[in-house]
């Protein structure tokens, strides 16, 4: 119901919005933006934390067919071996590799680029299937970009070991922003975005425990069981500016809630600062907190306590804090291939996790009693990047 | 139930997009607002240190890491407005 | 939904109706606003003073995509048409020009230069598009104003010098 609720409610207006801006798009001809330029990207990156090991490469590629039409690809490799503290406590460590693949295409018309992306996320256990569409355009003397998008995910999920097992779920977003330009050194954007899955939302091998008196280890532990339905609303604010001597601050702000009584913020500080023609370096610093799902605990009192039971620390109160650093080192131009601009780029995140409900089950305490879990992660990007 | 607050965001904001969308299409020009920064003024905007999406790649990397840790998702791609060239 | 809600919807949507944001350019058909300006050879050129020939102007800076691409056509139209009493001026806009003085460097353009870095002439010709193309004609009147650059322009460059050539 709620489902049909997102359609009616959402879908609607937005395809009223979009008939709209392609009235608007045709009528008044003038001036035009222009599709962003030709690059390819190589990157890759390394995440190392809590128990779990992922590394992978990426491709990224951009090219304009004409003035008007321009091509994406992307290619992304995730090779997994995990033994974290959810692996250790209730299974053995495990090694798996996600493929994803991304095809887009824009079309600019005017003052309006629309474009179009498929993409294709892989892994023997998990199929993801989305599509979307996005529509931009400048307007109020090009100060202000508004932008829509639609997307509809379908997913499918397989358990391993369990030939039997297969599961689906949808997702549908949709996500208006608005980008003002407010003086010659500061712009604004505002986007909002709602979501709603429906369908097998957790992890098929994941479970939740809860206390047994009638066995040894105090412990038992009984599969999780999510809601068929998941509805999210997420606002963002973001802010950029100029400083006179060459550099750049971002600011961003979101707030996000949720169906499952979720309710997080986080807020991230960027500088960027060139050093002369050549070097760039850029500062992160981030901030993310949430409030825990409603059916939520890390122990249950016994079994079957509620009809929805989760025990997933993604779902926990918790919070987390990034610092990052950067350089990107910009190819001088004599030695440069004719148009070609080339640049490399070393990027490092330190990410610290501090869960308050969510216990380490393999430490000591007691059952119920255990330390909180938290833990530190290390993400790494090398990439280079041609322009062309 | 819980979520006719989000959806009357959701119609809020698009009702506001509509409204905006009809500024742009009138050509009846009873008042007029001046762009205040004019197209020649744009060059700070326009340089490529203002860019959030200065390397893309890196940032569906970015988006992708914290996607699969954390409960929240959505409104994090950047919206357009740098250059304004024509 | 009260009534004052829906009272609110009817008033915006009314104003909305009267506001919008001026996109009109200079007026084809005026005089063109007379200035002038040292080109980057130290030389001062007046605009009425090429009154016979006919003057096109554009207005660019090296940080607008299209207006970079547009340099080398305009070379080519100078090169073309300069002995039928054409003139391409080029008026850099930017406000610090260290990076437009650059772009230049790297091209060997024979047509002028101009700086315009107080934006005072970019004002009085109200320019509202990066990069912005104004062709006068012999008499100094604005007869053809394109804003922004794609690809083809050039040919609607051509074919609008030709016309004045005739006249």
């Amino acid at each position: 119901m709620l489902q049909e609720g997102v359609v009616v409610v959402v879908i609607k207006p937005t395809v009223r919005l979009l008939i709209l801006w392609l009235l608007s798009a045709i009528s008044t001809v003038s001036e035009a933006a222009v599709l962003e330029a030709d690059r390819a990207d190589v990157l890759y990156h390394s995440y190392e934390g809590g128990g779990m090991k992922i590394d992978g490469p990426a491709i990224l590629l951009r090219k304009k067919a004409t003035e008007a039409v321009a091509f994406t690809a992307y290619y992304y490799v995730d090779t997994i071996s995990s033994a974290s503290v959810d692996v250790l406590s209730t299974a053995s460590p495990y090694s798996e590799e996600r493929n994803e693949g991304q095809l887009g295409a824009e079309y600019l018309y005017d003052k309006t680029i629309m474009s179009f992306n498929l993409r294709q996320s892989d892994e023997d256990d998990f199929l993801a299937q989305s599509l979307s569409v996005n529509v931009s355009q400048d307007t109020f003397g090009d100060l202000t970009n508004l932008s829509l998008g639609f997307s509809y995910g379908d997913n499918e999920i397989k358990r391993n070991g369990d030939e039997s097992f297969l599961a689906q779920s949808e997702q549908y977003r949709i996500s208006a922003g608005i980008n003002q330009i407010l003086t010659r050194n500061l712009t604004a954007n505002l986007r909002v975005e709602a979501i709603a899955d429906e369908g097998f939302l957790n992890n098929p091998y994941r479970t939740v425990r809860f206390v047994d008196t009638s066995i040894p280890s105090g412990v038992g532990y009984q599969a999780e069981i999510y809601p068929q339905t998941r509805n999210s609303l997420a606002t963002k604010l973001s802010v950029s500016y100029f400083l006179p001597y060459r550099a750049a601050v971002f600011f961003h702000y979101r707030y996000f809630n949720d169906s499952w009584e979720i309710k997080s913020t986080d807020a991230e500080l960027n500088y960027r600062h060139p050093i002369g023609d050549e070097f760039e370096i850029e500062f992160k610093v981030r901030y993310y907190q949430q409030s825990q799902a409603e059916f939520y605990s890390d122990l249950f009192p016994y079994k079957d306590a509620q009809n929805y039971l989760a025990r997933d620390k993604e779902l926990s109160d918790y919070d987390n804090a990034t610092f990052g650093i950067g350089v990107t080192y910009l190819l001088p131009k004599y030695l440069s291939f004719e148009n070609l601009r080339s640049e490399a780029t070393l990027q490092w995140d330190y990410i610290d996790f501090n869960y308050n409900n969510f216990r380490d089950p393999t430490s000591d305490g007691g059952v119920g009693n255990e330390s909180l879990y938290g833990f530190s992660a290390n993400v790494f990007r090398a990439f280079v990047s041609v322009n062309f | 139930m819980k979520l006719k607050k989000e959806f009357l965001v959701i119609k809020l904001v698009l009702k506001v997009a509509f409204l905006l969308s009809l500024f742009s299409l009138t050509g009846c020009a009873s008042l007029s607002i001046e762009p205040w920064v004019k197209p020649y003024e744009r060059q700070n905007l326009a340089d490529p240190i203002m860019r959030l999406s200065r390397h893309p790649i890196a940032n569906m990397h970015v988006a992708h890491v914290l996607e699969a840790r954390e409960a929240s998702r959505g409104a994090d791609a950047s919206g357009g407005g740098g250059c304004g060239c024509n | 939904m009260s009534l004052k809600h829906y009272y609110c919807k009817v008033v915006f949507t009314v104003i909305s109706l009267f506001i919008s944001i001026n996109v009109q350019a200079l007026t084809i058909g005026q005089d063109a606003p007379d200035f002038t300006l040292k080109n980057m050879q130290g030389k001062n050129l007046n605009l009425t003073e090429q009154r016979g020939n006919i003057v096109l102007i554009n207005f660019w800076a090296s940080w607008c995509g299209p207006c970079r691409k547009e340099m080398p056509i305009l070379q080519k139209l100078q090169d073309k048409y300069q002995e039928l009493g054409v003139e391409v001026w080029g008026i850099n806009v930017e406000q610090e020009n260290q990076a437009g003085k650059n772009f230049l460097a790297d091209l060997n353009l024979s047509f002028p230069i101009f700086f315009d870095q107080t934006n005072k002439l970019s004002k009085t010709y109200q320019i509202k598009a990066m990069p912005t193309t104004v062709i006068i004609d012999r008499d100094g009147v604005v007869r053809y104003v394109y804003l922004g650059y794609q690809d083809g322009y050039e040919k609607k460059y051509a074919k609008a010098i030709k016309t004045l050539i005739r006249e």
